[in-house]
This record gives C-alpha cells, structure tokens and sequence, in this order.
C-alpha cells in the first residue's frame, strides 16, 4: 500500500511535469512558471491530487537545491571565487544589510520587538537561488553583467545562511515559550538538524563543523582523486553516476549531522572538485538528477502556497508580496548604481533578485522553533514569499517583453566573459596522437580543453601539469559540458574508428558551426571520414611514415631536398587519389580497378625518374631543354642561369 | 565596366604578422575586383610550388607584381624559388617561351632604409633601381613591360598609423589606376620610381566603388 502511495505521488509529480511545462515552454514562459503552476494545480487548491503529503515531497525535493549548489561549486574554481571577491562581499554584503535593515526599520514601525523585526529583515533578504540560477540559465543571460552580479549576491547569501542560523536564537524574545511548527516544518535537506545543535556545547559545536568542513575539503583534494579513478577503470558508467550521488548524499548527510546547511557543504565540495579532471563527467552525470530535483521542488513550491491564507486575507498577503518585491528590487538597483552596472544590467539585476527565497522557509521554521517569532507573524509571510518565488519568472519575462529590448538598442550586447571554460579548441583523445597537437598548440598559447576517458592516462598527463578531464567524448552532453557551443575546433584523435564516427554524426547535427579535425586509423576509415564531410582529416600514421620513407632515400643516396620534394609530390597525389576513392568505395570492382591504376600511375610517376618525377618537381632546374635548343640553333644570349 | 587590366600580385612576407607596412598594403588592395592577391607564403608554407597552377594564374592576368620588403637587396626567399620553378624554359623565355610577352611587370616593394640610404654615395652605394636590376632583366628576356618600380622607402621611421594609412592608400590608388589604364604611360617611363609623384602618372578617379 504504501509502496503504491509512492507510486501514486510519483506518477501526479511526473504527470504534472510532463504535461505543465513543455506548454509552459511553448507559451514562452520557461520551465520553472509551468513546474510552479503544475504544483498550483496539483495542490490543495488546484485538483487537490497532493495533500499535506506535498510537504515530503517538498523536503526531498529541496535536495535538488543541494545538488544544484553542489554543481554551482563545480563551476568554480578557487581563482574564479577570488576573483569574484568584491562583488559577492560589497553587493551581496551591502544587498543583505541594507535589506534587512529597511524590514526591521518597517517592522519597528509597525511596532514589532526589534528583535523580531531584525530576524524577519535577514530571514527576507535572502533570495531564491533556485530560481533565479534556473530562470537566467534558461535566457542565457548567466554570463551578462547582471547574471554575473546577481550569481554572486546569491552565493554570499548561500554562505550568510550559517551565520544567520547562529544569529538567531539569539533573537529570541521569551525562552519559555513552544511554539509549533506551520505550514513548512523542518527541513532534513536545508536545514540544520537542531537536536545535536542543542545538545552540544558551542565550543564542541565550532570543533565538530571545522573537523567536518575540513574533512570534506581533505577529501575532496585527495581521496576523491584515486576514487573515481578506481570507479572510471571499471568502465561502468552507471557506477560513476552512483558514486557521484553517493558524495552528494554523503555530504548531505555528515552537514546534517554537525547542524550545518547541506547546501553550503555540497558548495563546498563542488569547489574543491573544480579542479578536479572528472568535473566535466560529475557535472554531466548529476545534471538530470539536479534538473529533476529541481523540478520536483518548484512543483513543491506551487502546492504548498496556502491560497487559503491569500483569500482570507488577500489584501495583507499582497501588499506584502509587493511590499517586498518593491523593498528588494530598489535597494538592488541602488547597489547596481553604487557597483555602476550599465542601466539595463542594473534594472534585470533588480528585477532577478526581488523575490524572497527557498531558505526563508528554512529559517522561519527555526525561528518558530526558537521562539523567536510566532506563527502569527510567519504565515502570511511563508505565502508572500512562494508567491514572490512564483512571480519572478513573471518579472523577467516582464523584463523581456519591455525592458530589454530598450536596452538592446542602446548598446551592443556585451557578455562579460567570466567562467572560463571556454576555450577554443576541444581535443577528444589525448594519447599519442592527441599529445603531440595539443603540445603545439598549447606550446602557442592555444587555449585547450582536454578530454580523455583513460583513467591511468589522465594521471599521468596531470602529473606533468596538463589540464585533462576525464570523459567519454562520445556523450554530446559532455561535450557540451565542455564548451563545445562555443569551440571553434574539435580535434578527434581517439584510436577508435567506430567511435569517431559517432562523435561526427552527433556533433555536425548539434553543433554543426564547429571545424571538426578528424584521426583517421587506416585508409578505409579515411574514405569513411571523406564521406562523413570531414574537411581535415589526417591519417595517424602517413606523416610518421612518410619522413622515414624521405630518410631511407636520404641513405640510399638521393639529396635531401630532392628526397623531401619527391615525397611531398607523393603526398599530394595519394591525397588527391583517397579524395577521389572515397567516393566509389561502395562499387568493389570500380574501386579495385582504380586502385590498380592509381598503383600504375604512382609507379610511373616513381619510377621514370628522369623524364616524368623531373618534369613534375623541378624542370625549370632541368637545363636539358635549354641544351636541346642550344644544338638546334645558335645560342641565344638570353638565358637566365 | 570591367577592369581593363587584370593585377595579379604576387605576395611574399616571410612573417607578415611582424610586417606594418605590408601588412596594410596587402589589405588595401585585397578585396579590389580585378586584383588577385596571391600570397606565396601562406600558399606554399613548404615552399613546394605548384609550377602548372602558378602558370595558369599568369596566363590569365595582364600586369604582375611582385610585391615584398627588401630583403638583403632582393626579395624573400619564396619569390626567388618561384621564379625559379614557375619561369620555365619554353614558357616565360626560349624557343615557344611566349607566354608571359606583353605583360607588364611591377616591383611594389618596401625599404627599411631612407631614400638617400639608396643613392651612389648613401649607405647602400647603389640606387634601388640598381639593386632590382636581376628583376628588370628577367623581365626583359620574357618579353614583359618593366615599369618603374613602386617603392615606399624609410619604413623603420614610420611610427604614426596615419602615415602609414596614407601610403596604403596611394598604393591602392596606383594599383587601381593601372587597373582602370588611368595612367600616362609616357610620363611614367621618364620617372625612376611609379611613386615619385603620383599626381603626374594617374590622372581620374576609380570608376566603380570596391569594398
């Protein structure tokens, strides 16, 4: 019974999904408003599928935000982190600050405790990174000025959350009081987990999360590194999957364990794993996991708003939807033109941001379970925020619709290029082939991304100091995790035939703006590379076997330059003649026919080394002609030797 | 209108990625209609000519420069192997060698040096014309037109973008003109450098408008 219960939820979850948001994304209005009015619909209010049980499903939905910070993390590499320092101090410090001090400023006006005017101000500054990371994704608006800005108030209120847990019982106004839980009870994902909390001195507290912290980035820096290579040499993907789910789950587990938000935990180990070569392949592996998650949770998010609360007090609920949003958007734009964001940045920086979060839910709660506010104050609030949550989309398609095309027409787009992943040349395979183009080209300041799916290969070229990452450069995601969209090169030189092949087919259909530079194994596999459409194609071992050939004429006697020369010609015939053959390669008996003939040429060409190889390379040297017409008549003065 | 004469310029700069003058000589006359640009080095990196597609490409053009800095009192390296290999007997000169007759022959080239640097009693003891003597007579045995040579000397001085816009754009101007036939042939013969005063040899404007 209670398995079919799971599959029941799961099947409305799915079903809501399925249906919701491929309209949603048809009506333009992005993923997260047609997860957010599928929840509307399944919830109390809507069709009434999902009940009270919404909220265990919200909790476990909520991992998709730990997953979703986890792979934020990822995205970071310790030197982007320092570079980004002063916008996610100065305008995520000064936006939670300044936030927080206009609620209180309003809650002691309308005579509330200053304390519980402080909580209310920071618990509403915090900002929904969820949805916005999820909404500006969808746009391709990350990588602007606002995007960037607005990435970087959200990661410093990601981190704010713990000291805002340790602020806050401190807040609170009578000790003696219980209160009990509302609409969003305690959070196994977000939250902290309060019994160890209680039951430890802080001092052991402060031990246990620096032993914990430390420990995940111990771990992440050097046992995760022969981990996966371990999993990676069993060659089973589905493995390398699970342990990445494992490492979050972990994580998640031991951060709950020692009172600590999960999603800064799993935050913490993205970064640590930045660096690390499996990145691309961890990112690739979670990815749906997280998108689902994510769904599921705005899903969550729509069925628990309490319309209830809404229609008995409509008016209170709405001013403070609009009350915050207002609150938030005009104290983002002041920072914007404190930071001197260009005008249009600053406005969808303001726009983006002006909606209360997914850990104000989170931090509610604990303030109810100490005391520090009552319900009275928290559940119109809880309302206001998922309906704030729900209307962002809305504001940026607002932003869409009007704004942004003023803008537009103001200035050129220009896209601040601050992740960096995006280098030019892609090489899939890096062993003896790959190595020695991505030597030259590195050795030339060519900016290179590196992929390879041999585990003990990939050590060893990391260990010289080379940036490789493990994968399978036959998965189109991974490829795209690694640029792909924006390369201008990919060069294939993995050893397997087959493999190429796949990985041209599936390239030229998703990305067919890229020069694609092919290995060829063997002639037969060159045809098949000509008749793909690959335009450079170079046979792995023509080159190598050519200049041994120049060296054996050299030690048979003939002149170096001679030698070079003659091998060059026989370089741009065969090349010629596999262009050519590629295309009959379907009728045997042409082929074979015209392999015999280009045979007899070459030997022609070879072997007349007097008349036919001298006529080609070097007659104008040849003074035989000149000698010729010297016999015939008198020698004219005009020669020019 | 077409253009009267067909330009074919033959380009050699070992490292054009170093060059300032050239560099912005080859683009004011690169997307010129009737003017193919052909660039040795980037053509043949391994200096393995084509001898049949570079005779075809003479073949079907009526003026040829050769244009290139001064290096060591001649061209780089690549254009020497080109005339070499592409100036056959039986083709440019000898018995049958008729195919290059009429044509006319430009030098375009560039001096680090100043033009009293290349005078009888400069640093360099012979006049410019003197050194590309090698070139007028390989003109002259396959039956082409010598005209004086353009020459844009004193490039090491050039700092300012300006100048150097303003001498590749005289550049275009000659090269259009002998395009078009705007020029006075006989004025140009009594001249010892195309360049010496372009106002006397080109007369008119472009007829048609080249990106």
């Amino acid at each position: 019974m209670h398995n079919q219960d799971f599959f029941f939820q799961a099947f409305i979850y799915l079903g809501a999904a399925v249906i919701s948001v491929p309209i949603a994304k048809r009506l333009g209005l992005g993923s997260v408003l047609g997860y957010l009015m599928a929840g509307i619909l399944i919830g109390p209010f809507g069709f009434h599928l999902v009940g009270q049980n919404g909220e265990d499903v919200l909790h476990f939905a909520e991992f998709g935000v730990v997953m979703m910070l986890f792979l934020v993390g990822l995205e970071l590499q310790p030197a982007l982190l320092w570079r980004l320092r002063v916008p996610i101090l100065g305008l995520g410090g000064l936006q939670v600050l300044g936030t927080s001090l206009v609620v209180a400023s309003l809650g002691l006006l309308i005579g509330l405790p200053w304390q519980s005017s402080l909580a209310v101000g920071l618990i509403l500054a915090m900002s929904s990174t969820a949805i916005v990371l999820q909404t500006l994704n969808e746009k391709g608006w990350m990588k602007t000025e606002a995007g960037q800005s607005a990435f970087s108030v959200l990661l410093f209120q990601d981190i704010a959350v713990i000291p805002i847990l340790a602020l806050l019982p401190l807040l609170a106004i009578t000790p003696t009081h219980q209160a009990r839980l509302v609409s969003s009870t305690a959070s196994p994902w977000l939250n902290v987990a309060q019994t160890t909390q209680a039951s430890l001195p802080p001092w052991q507290q402060t031990l246990l999360v620096i032993v914990t912290v430390g420990g995940i980035i111990l771990a992440g820096r050097f046992l995760m590194q022969p981990v996966f290579r371990f999993i990676a040499t069993t060659g089973l993907r589905e493995l390398f999957t699970a342990t990445a789910l494992f490492l979050v789950i972990a994580i998640t587990l031991a951060m709950n364990a020692v009172g600590l938000s999960p999603a800064l935990g799993t935050f913490v180990a993205g970064v640590v794993l930045a660096e690390n070569e499996y990145r691309h392949e961890l990112e690739t592996d979670i990815e749906p996991f997280k998108g689902l998650l994510l769904g599921l949770f705005f899903i969550s998010v729509g069925a628990s708003i309490d319309f209830s609360l809404l229609f008995q007090n409509p008016w209170l609920i709405l001013s403070l939807v609009i009350g915050l949003a207002l609150i938030k958007g005009l104290v983002l734009f002041v920072l914007s033109r404190i930071f001197r964001l260009e005008l249009g940045q600053g406005l969808l920086f303001s726009f983006a941001l002006a909606q209360g979060g997914e850990f104000a839910f989170v931090l509610f709660s604990f303030t109810l379970q100490n005391n520090v506010l009552t319900s009275a104050i928290t559940a119109p609030l809880v309302v206001a925020i998922a309906l704030s949550m729900a209307l962002t989309p809305v504001l940026i398609i607002g932003y869409e619709q009007w704004v942004y095309p003023r803008f537009r027409l103001l200035q050129p787009d220009r896209e601040a290029d601050l992740i960096d992943e995006d280098n030019p040349v892609i090489i899939a395979g890096f062993g003896r082939f790959g190595q020695i183009v991505g030597r030259l080209l590195i050795a030339n300041g060519v900016r290179v991304t590196i992929l390879d799916h041999d585990p003990s290969h990939i050590d060893l070229l990391r260990r010289f100091g080379w940036k490789v990452f493990y994968g399978d450069a036959a998965r189109i995601d991974l490829l795209r995790a690694a640029g792909i969209g924006h390369a201008r090169l990919l060069i294939i030189a993995i050893d397997e035939p087959e493999k190429t092949l796949g990985i041209i087919h599936a390239v030229q259909k998703y990305f067919p703006q890229i020069q694609i530079l092919a290995r060829a194994t063997n002639r037969q596999h060159a045809y098949d590379l000509i008749r793909a459409g690959v335009q450079v194609i170079e046979r792995e071992t023509f080159g190598s076997s050519l200049a041994m050939g120049v060296t054996a004429l050299q030690l048979l006697g003939m002149r170096a330059y001679k030698a070079q020369r003659v091998a060059q010609t026989f370089k741009d015939h065969d090349e010629q003649v596999l262009r050519e053959m590629a295309f009959m390669a379907g009728d045997k008996i042409q082929l074979m026919a015209r392999s015999r003939q280009m045979n007899e040429e070459l030997a022609q060409l070879l072997q007349s080394d007097d008349q036919e190889i001298a006529h080609l390379i070097d007659h104008a040297w040849d003074a035989s002609s000149l000698y010729a017409e010297g016999k015939d008549e008198s020698p004219r003065e005009a020669t020019p030797g | 209108m077409g253009p009267l004469h067909r330009i074919l310029i033959l380009f050699a700069h070992p490292a054009l990625e170093k060059s300032r003058l050239n560099k912005i000589f080859l683009k004011a006359v690169q997307n010129l209609s009737g003017v193919t640009v052909h660039d040795l080095y980037e053509q043949y990196p391994s200096f393995h000519i084509n001898i049949a597609q570079e005779q075809a490409l003479l073949l079907t053009h009526d003026i040829i420069v050769f244009q290139h800095p001064i290096y060591w009192y001649s061209s780089p390296a690549i254009l020497k192997e080109w005339q070499d290999l592409v100036l056959e007997h039986g083709f440019a000169y000898g018995k049958g060698g008729t195919a290059l007759q009429g044509k006319k022959f430009l030098s375009a080239v560039t001096t680090g040096g100043g033009a009293t640097a290349y005078s009888l009693d400069g640093l360099n003891r012979f006049t410019l014309r003197q050194f590309l003597l090698p070139f007028e007579q390989t003109a002259y045995l396959c039956g082409m037109d010598y005209l004086p040579p353009y020459v844009t000397f004193g490039t090491h001085q050039m700092q300012a973008p300006p100048t150097l816009q303003a001498q590749a754009q005289s550049y275009r101007q000659a090269i259009m003109a002998l395009r078009d036939n705007r020029v006075h042939w006989d004025r140009l013969r009594q001249t010892a450098y195309f360049n010496e005063d372009l106002t006397q040899v080109i007369y008119g404007e472009a007829t048609e408008t080249d990106a």
